[in-house]
């Protein structure tokens, strides 16, 4: 992967160089151009989950809208990060992840971007399925020590016990991952549980 | 059995098969499909089996199970061949009747014949049967003809013959043409030009190139996909060969969900029967041409019918939908390029090559040509699978082939294309049943599910259960499909349980729009259509639950009220009887009146209440008078 060619495209207005192969927001992280990210990480496969990295780009005539942390540059490109469509699609991502984890960071950035309130339900599930964890276990760890479990609405994550008794202790790294305080209820609540297990 | 060589071996064949078969040799043809099945077809083959050979008729008479003839809802379904006599709703006690009228005498079975619901007379043809006279059955039509377990009946119908003139007459860059020229629409849900994905495919860089049957079919009540792979799967196979030899791939794959282990069966036998005889496997025909088809069995989530969560599914992962901007055509299976076509595109792929592009597009409208095979479901009188030219209104699919509403109740909605397709009302029912029509009205043709709904259907009933199950079926990956669907369907459960807020139409379109523009895959981009479209065609419904409390077709039990009417009742006391929580209070010459605390609005008092009275009734919750005037509590003798 010698011919690692370079591109210029626009975001917001400014030139930017980037490296082809990259995606809109590693190169606008480049660039110091912030763009809110939940389940990007840049040591894991792009998951395009979230949503909140959304930007609007126009190729020709046609402006539309797609996730930065998969869509790669392209030689002209034009994006716009913080379009009005944009942040009201944003905002809603924030309104309708509020009430599952009504602290931490993703309440910081819900009042960054005037989300003071839900007109949601709560429902303090304390995860926001972003999946950092599960993906963080399986593709730098190799364990597959938790995962997903359910889908559509029933979606949630669930440590394997089998592995997790033997891994967890002492790796831990998920802990810092989780933007929204689920791991350590959930290792506290299987430590909990862990005594009975390893009677067997 | 050699493998076939040559174009001219296959005839060869083809003409030996037909030289032996008798024409005038009586045949009996049962549907074995999943309908007629499910109504006893298997215990008449039985009977038909036994009798014969207890009447020492074997090798006499021909017994074939075929796959579904369509009108399945009037099964099991008989044809007695030469003379093309059609009987419906047969039951093995009535095998020795056609053994002894029909097989011997020549004579008909009246009371198993179609009888018209206008006209009430007896359907001697198929013609005469107006759900078979509207339609035009291309695809669906050698059904009739084919034991799906043999392939000499395929063969004998001129099967795998479009493959040899491909082989050996045309270049992969001339069958290209012949299906673009066609202006082939993928069935699949989309309506993506064909020709243009092969194309892309055949072009993309990277080998081995794959090409995939998506026989997933996981909307609710579906029956097309899987009609044509249990039926007639060498058909499919046969297309998907073709387009194998245009694209340039030599390794296939048929996805088909568990739940339709008769599809399962019928394809691997199919597989099997075609390799033996050289037409799959290694030299094809003898061309040089190498192609090998492989069965996936999907586990049966709604969500694997979408291309990338299928390609994921057969890369042995979990089905979820990828994230990515390249299309599958170019990066699919192990990103390799793949290109996916759903069954009924496949199956078409053979008559357009025997056929020409010009006879496929002799049929159709301007945009959408050939035919389209739906499953014509709910409150018509003549449901089943039924296959017509593409442009044909709802109004003739409801009223011409359907036979209009059941119990001459009144229609209300049509919806068409699956959880995430459309209601269509009444003032639109002259709409024509094509790709762009369809989405000009903000419908989708889905897969071909077509539902129709009466006076009796809450409409936002509907669309609930229709958020409820794409909520469960989404993948939950991405947060717009999971959190937005979970907030809809929490909005539409108020609803419908009289809960209901001012303001919540508007945030369900807020919600509606955001999902589509902002979710991972086609399945959150569709999801809202049900709940769209209904609020734009019945914002009224909508409206009398959530301002009047008030559920207009009696359906949402949280927002109705049974009453006995006083002036009617006759204080029979069945009623009283009857009720489960013993809700209902009278005696002899007593007016009975429900105790709505104690109702649990089980329909069970309307249901029992003599036709002749007609006392019970459902009215809105907050129109219930207070309690019965004293002076008619007695019933006044007459
Ligand atoms: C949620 C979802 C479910 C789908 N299910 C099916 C299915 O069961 N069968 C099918 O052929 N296509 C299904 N599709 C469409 C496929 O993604 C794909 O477009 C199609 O198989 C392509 O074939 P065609 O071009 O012949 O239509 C589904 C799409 C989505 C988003
Ligand atoms: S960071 Fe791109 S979707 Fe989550």
């Amino acid at each position: 992967m010698s011919t690692m060619k370079d591109v210029t495209l626009e975001i917001n207005g400014k030139n930017i160089r980037a490296k082809d192969g990259m995606s809109i927001l590693q190169a606008a992280q480049a660039a110091d151009i912030e763009i809110p990210t939940f389940c990007y990480h840049e040591k894991l496969e792009p998951y395009g989950a979230c949503r909140l990295c959304i930007v609007e780009i126009t190729e020709g005539k046609r402006t539309r809208l797609v996730t930065s942390c998969v869509y790669l540059v392209k030689e002209g490109l034009m994006v716009k990060t913080n379009t009005e469509r944009v942040n009201k699609i944003r905002k809603m991502i924030l309104e309708l992840l509020l009430p599952l984890a009504p602290t931490g960071p993703l309440k910081t950035l819900a009042h960054q971007y005037g989300v003071k309130e839900s007109r949601f339900p709560a429902e303090p599930t304390f995860c926001i399925l972003c999946g950092l964890c599960v993906r963080y276990c399986a593709e730098i760890k190799k364990e597959n020590a938790i995962c997903f479990m359910g889908r559509g609405i029933d979606r949630h994550i669930v440590f394997v016990s089998e592995i997790s008794a033997g891994v967890c202790s002492f790796c831990r790294e998920c802990h810092d991952l989780c933007p929204s305080g689920k791991i350590t209820k959930l290792s506290e609540e299987v430590a909990s549980l862990s005594p009975l297990e390893s009677e067997i | 059995m050699n493998k076939i060589k040559s174009p001219s071996e296959l005839e060869k064949l083809r003409k030996e098969i037909l030289g032996k078969k008798d024409p005038k040799k009586p045949s009996i043809v049962i549907c074995g499909g999943t309908g007629c099945n499910a109504l006893g077809a298997q215990q008449v083959v039985t009977v038909f089996k036994e009798a014969i050979k207890k009447q020492d008729l074997e090798g006499k008479i021909d017994i074939k199970e075929t796959g579904c003839l369509g009108f399945c809802e009037k099964g099991p379904r008989v044809i007695i061949y030469p003379e093309e006599i059609y009987y419906f709703q047969v039951q093995s006690s009535d095998v020795s009747e056609i053994m002894s009228k029909t097989i011997i005498e020549k004579g008909l079975v009246e009371r198993l014949l179609y009888t018209d619901l206008v006209t009430v007379e007896k359907a001697k043809n198929i013609s005469d049967i107006s759900f078979y006279k509207h339609q035009v059955r291309t695809l669906l039509q050698n059904n009739a003809k084919i034991d799906p377990k043999r392939i000499e009946d395929y063969i004998a119908t001129g099967g795998y013959s479009a493959l040899a003139k491909v082989l050996y007459k045309m270049t992969p860059e001339q069958v290209l043409e012949e299906v673009k020229k066609a202006n082939l629409r993928g069935r699949g849900g989309g309506g993506f030009p064909t020709g243009r994905k092969w194309e892309t495919t055949r072009n993309a860089s990277g080998e081995p190139k794959y090409v995939i049957v998506n026989c997933d079919e996981g909307d609710p009540g579906a029956f097309m996909n899987r009609s044509l792979m249990e039926g007639n799967p060498h058909s499919v196979l046969e297309g998907l060969t073709i387009g194998a030899y245009a694209i340039g791939s030599h390794e296939g794959f048929v996805y088909v969900r568990q739940e339709y282990p008769l599809a399962v069966e019928n394809t691997r036998i199919a597989i099997k029967q075609a390799e033996k005889h050289g037409l799959l496997g290694k030299d094809i025909l003898g061309s040089g041409f190498d192609f090998t088809v492989k069965i996936h069995r999907g586990a049966g989530a709604f969500v694997s019918g979408e291309s990338s969560a299928l390609m994921t599914a057969i890369e042995g992962k979990v089905g979820e939908p990828k994230p990515k901007y390249i299309h599958t055509a170019e990066k699919g299976i192990w990103d390799k390029p793949s290109n996916l076509n759903n069954v009924e595109t496949w199956a078409n792929v053979p008559l357009i090559i025997s056929k020409g592009a010009d006879w496929f597009r002799s049929t159709g409208t301007e945009g959408s040509k050939g035919t389209k095979i739906f499953s014509l479901v709910g409150k018509v009188n003549n449901t089943g699978l039924v296959e017509v030219p593409m442009g044909i209104t709802f109004r003739d699919m409801i009223y011409k082939i359907g036979g209009g509403i059941r119990f001459g109740k009144k229609f209300k909605a049509v919806q068409i294309g699956g959880p995430s397709g459309g209601f269509i009302p009444e003032n639109l029912l002259d709409t024509r049943i094509d790709f762009d029509e369809l989405r000009k009205i903000g419908g989708m043709m889905g897969s071909g599910g077509i539902i129709v709904m009466d006076e009796d259907t809450c409409i936002v009933d509907v669309a609930r259960y229709y958020i409820d199950f794409l909520s469960q079926e989404s993948c939950g990956k991405c947060v717009p499909c999971r959190e937005g669907l979970r907030q809809m369907l929490n909005i539409l459960n108020n609803i419908c349980a009289g809960k209901g807020k001012d303001g919540d139409v508007e945030l369900l379109e807020e919600l509606s729009e955001f999902v589509m523009d902002a979710s991972l895959c086609a399945l959150g981009g569709t999801a809202p259509n049900p709940v769209l479209t209904s609020i734009r065609y019945f914002r009224d419904e909508y409206n009398a639950h959530i301002k009047e409390n008030y559920c207009p077709a009696g359906v949402c039990r949280e927002l109705i009220t049974y009453y006995i009417q006083p002036e009617k009742c006759q204080a029979c006391g069945i009623c009283v009887r009857e009720c489960p929580t013993e809700a209902i209070y009278g005696g002899k010459n007593i007016i009975h009146v429900i105790d709505q605390k104690k109702c649990i609005r089980c329909n069970t008092c309307l249901d029992v209440c003599p036709e002749r009275f007609s006392a019970v009734e459902k009215i809105p919750r907050k129109s219930l008078p207070l309690s019965v005037p004293p002076d008619t509590k007695v019933v006044r003798k007459r």
